[in-house]
């Protein structure tokens, strides 16, 4: 019994991971799988991989194109901050760009301040429809954290909306 | 894999590479605007075959073609769509633009 109790034990999970990479969209992917690659070790299922996967493109994608405005500069930077206990994940995509200055609009589905690189105005609803929680900080001109978290092994308890 | 681009008759077809994000997005809506113009097709079609994952880059890339072919009465279809595909595009309403085909 003691044993059963321990090992229970020593399967709860604790683990942290921080990323830093310049921003440009080259490099989108590679966020995006790597935070994928990181969350492996929950034994995620392949759906919950894809929104945790479409999650994190759209944070980075909104670093790249609104916070630093598209330039390839060698100090803009997006860092990625990931946290795992037990079953959750954490994730942190922040950057120092030029921030948001309504975040309440910026979150409304369809609203883009870059309608002529055809944006779709829908990266924050993304993220709020595949994790189960955002929390958007921002400062005009000093950059914006966008805060996530989803909770594994629940997705498959969830019907699928078709 | 690259994305390729087919005109069949009054369709250009576009075979969606496997990762739809905005850094393959940008150049599929080029290539498939210089099509649309020189070929002078009116419709598009999307075929999702190869594709694992899209983000709303996707959802940029479809509404933007059909923008362009809208109005001389062109239609948008997505083929080969897995359910993954299928959700974003209900999440982000195209279902009302885009015929969606099995």
């Amino acid at each position: 019994m003691i044993e059963i109790v321990s090992w229970k034990k020593g399967t709860e999970i604790k683990n942290e991971m921080r990323l830093e990479f310049r921003a440009i969209s080259d490099n989108e992917a590679f966020a995006r799988t790597a935070v994928a690659a990181f969350v492996a070790q929950l034994n995620p299922t392949l759906e919950e991989i894809s929104d945790i996967k479409t999650a994190v493109s759209e944070a980075v994608t909104n670093s790249i194109i609104h916070g630093y405005d598209g330039e390839d500069r060698e100090e803009n930077k997006v860092w990625i901050h990931c946290f795992i206990k037990s079953d959750v994940l954490e994730v942190e995509v922040r950057d120092c760009g030029i921030g948001i200055e309504n975040i309440d609009r910026a979150m409304e589905p369809l609203f883009t301040t870059k309608p002529e690189l055809e944006r779709s105005g829908m990266g924050f609803s993304f993220m709020e429809a595949f994790m189960d929680d955002l929390e958007v900080l921002s400062e005009v001109g000093q950059g914006t954290t966008v805060h996530m978290i989803k909770k594994l092994g629940i997705t498959s308890w969830i019907e699928d909306v078709e | 894999m690259e994305e390729e681009f087919k005109v069949i008759d009054n369709y250009l077809m576009i075979r969606m590479p496997d990762e739809i994000d905005h850094h393959q997005s940008v150049h599929i809506s080029k290539t498939a605007d210089k099509y649309i113009l020189d070929e002078k097709v009116g419709n598009v079609v999307f075929d999702f075959e190869r594709t694992t994952f899209m983000d709303s880059s996707g959802i940029g890339i479809i509404v933007g073609r059909y923008k362009k072919i809208a109005c001389f009465g062109g239609k948008v279809y997505a083929i080969n769509t897995d359910s993954r595909i299928r959700r974003i595009l209900m999440l982000s309403g195209l279902h009302n633009v885009v015929e969606i085909m099995e």
